[in-house]
């Protein structure tokens, strides 16, 4: 009885959103010996994880680690130049995402999985309005009833405290936090189960962080989403994920529950890696 | 070099100065632009990229047009040529007489007699018929280049139809103006697969495309490419199931024939506000004229008085 409270207090405590333990699961997404190599160059080598069905990892590292080119080769932007990513569909089964088809890699990239840059410009349509760049992925997916299309567009910027009235206008309009959820809503309104993100509070001031990370993680928590993020912020990291993985030269120098490694890192580079934070 | 002499010969040289080849373009390159046409015929709104050349006539003058008809042309063919509908515009009236200069074809203005037509901007009232091949000068053939400016991009999405991007347009037309407000150049599904441009036509002629009996081929000269729909194929405007796909309509007939359920032209009369509407195919109402129809303006019903304001105005 006392144990349990324990937990529950210690669950209460985690800032973190808890995960259901269940021994049935299959994992979601595995990474195996994935290498990119630029020329001579390394970009990533030898990276191996497995990504469960609402689990958030974080990848995190100085610059120029690779994270971002490891996040590029699983999210299928870049080819590795050897190993293996496969993802559990919707269907159950466990397809390697380099050998889908174009096509199929499209539709999976549009309905099942997100990608939230760090630039919003880079996945949002600066010329459009933002009700049309929510409305695209399910348009793209064979919507056409403008009436329905523009309600979980408008839904969906509610969501993301972005004002229902701004919805004909265009993100060129928007600041850069408005731009950045909006970009988080462009990407969920299909429901996805995987998202991507790529540094995606960097450039924001902190308050404007700190609700964006507030609003991530409600979102993450209450659809249930596996998020793989890329941050060299350790404290999103603290909040966000799960768990993590620490980056140097393209290699994976430690992984761990995030709470382990950010309070007792094993590594010599991790710690010299936390113990860099300023304090304030 | 003998086959030349003979073909100088043959298409009765005066002189003995070389003579262009017939219908200008040499034999290869007719033959890989048919080459072209087959292949976009055979995947219907495919745009097939071909080699253009030089035309003696500017680019945005239907230099593609002119390498599609000069293909596909030969002597027994009637060339119609129009502009905006019009067989009387510099364009039309410039085309047609370099064709009846280079492949020394009869030339006709009547929709009816003619077996190829090139057109700019409009497809004849009159409906076409089995065996008419319609061909179109086309400025910009990718219907997704203003939505996504990068070709090797739309060329993918072309492939995997990937075109949710066409109908978030047609969604920005609504968001902003409370309809669909692209009137010309209004994208259509081939064939169920192909997203295509059907050229700056206006859309009140996207239902003629829909299940013609007439051949209909796509030149972009400056672009290099060749597109097709062949006859008997399913021609679908997009549009969304609340807010579904509508021609343009007009209130009043045309003033000089009377013709209603056509495609009309503005023309101002006088600098104070006059104005009337004729239909833009100029044959399609002439014919209608020479059968009697009248419409409020034509010459021979205004009577006194009206003639008296006119000039009046135009005197203004």
């Amino acid at each position: 009885m006392t144990i349990n409270q324990d937990a529950d207090c210690l669950r209460d405590a985690t800032l973190v959103p808890h995960r259901q333990m269940d021994l049935e699961e299959q994992p979601l997404l595995q990474v195996r010996s994935v290498s990119k190599y630029y020329g001579r160059r390394i970009g990533c080598e030898e990276i191996s994880f497995d990504l469960w069905p609402g689990e958030v990892l974080a990848i995190v590292g100085e610059s120029g680690s690779g994270k971002t080119t490891l996040l590029n080769c699983i999210s299928t932007r870049l080819t590795p130049t050897s190993g293996m990513v496969n993802y559990r569909m919707r269907d159950g089964s466990m397809r390697e995402v380099f050998r889908l088809t174009e096509a199929e890699k499209r539709f999976l990239m549009r309905t099942d999985w997100g990608f939230v840059h760090q630039n919003p410009a880079d996945g949002l349509r600066m010329s459009v309005s933002a009700g049309a760049n929510v409305g695209e992925r399910l348009m793209a997916i064979g919507k056409r009833h403008y009436g329905d299309i523009r309600q979980t567009a408008s839904d969906w910027l509610e969501q993301v405290e972005i004002d229902k009235d701004r919805i004909d206008d265009q993100p060129r309009a928007f600041s850069g936090g408005m731009r950045q959820r909006l970009q988080i809503a462009r990407n969920l309104v299909t429901g996805p189960r995987l998202i991507f993100m790529d540094e995606p509070t960097g450039g924001l001031d902190v308050s404007v962080q700190a609700r964006l990370l507030d609003l991530l993680r409600g979102l993450v928590a209450e659809l249930g989403l596996a998020a793989i993020i890329v941050t060299h912020d350790l404290a999103v990291a603290r909040l966000l994920s799960h768990r993590m993985v620490v980056m140097k030269e393209g290699r994976v120098i430690e992984t761990g529950l995030t709470d382990r490694v950010l309070d007792d890192p094993q590594a010599p580079y991790t710690q010299l890696l936390i113990s860099s934070i300023l304090q304030v | 070099m003998t086959m030349t002499t003979a073909l100088c010969d043959d298409m009765s040289a005066t002189d003995n100065i070389a003579r262009y080849n017939f219908a200008y373009l040499d034999e290869q390159t007719k033959r890989m632009i048919r080459r072209a046409i087959l292949k976009g015929i055979a995947i219907p709104g495919y745009q097939v990229p071909f080699a253009s050349r030089e035309m003696p006539m500017p680019y945005g003058w239907g230099t593609g047009g002119v390498q599609v008809t000069a293909s596909i042309i030969g002597p027994d063919d009637i060339l119609k040529v129009i502009d905006q509908g019009a067989d009387d515009t510099t364009n039309a009236v410039s085309i047609r007489a370099f064709f009846a200069k280079m492949a020394e074809v009869e030339t006709t203005t009547d929709t009816t007699k003619a077996s190829i037509i090139q057109t700019r901007h409009r497809i004849p009232e009159t409906k076409l018929e089995e065996g008419q091949i319609i061909v179109f000068q086309v400025p910009i053939p990718e219907p997704l280049r203003f939505l996504e400016p990068r070709e090797t991009e739309t060329r993918k999405m072309h492939a995997v139809e990937d075109y949710g991007l066409m109908h978030v347009k047609l969604y920005e037309d609504i968001a902003q103006k409370g309809h669909i407000a692209t009137n010309y150049a209004y994208p259509v599904k081939v064939k169920g697969r192909y997203i295509m441009d059907p050229s700056p036509t206006p859309k009140f002629d996207n239902p003629k495309m829909h299940m013609s009996e007439a051949l209909q081929l796509y030149g972009a000269g400056r672009e290099m490419r060749i597109y097709a729909i062949p006859p008997h194929t399913e021609v679908v405007s997009l549009d969304f199931e609340d807010y579904p796909f509508e021609v343009q309509t007009f209130k009043e007939p045309c003033a000089l024939c009377g013709g209603t359920g056509v495609y009309l032209d503005e023309v101002i009369l006088d600098d104070a506000g006059g104005h009337m509407f004729v239909c833009s195919d100029s044959n399609y109402c002439e014919d209608r004229r020479a059968n009697g129809h009248r419409g409020a303006l034509s010459p021979d019903i205004l009577d006194e008085d009206t003639a008296e304001q006119q000039r009046e105005g135009t005197d203004r």
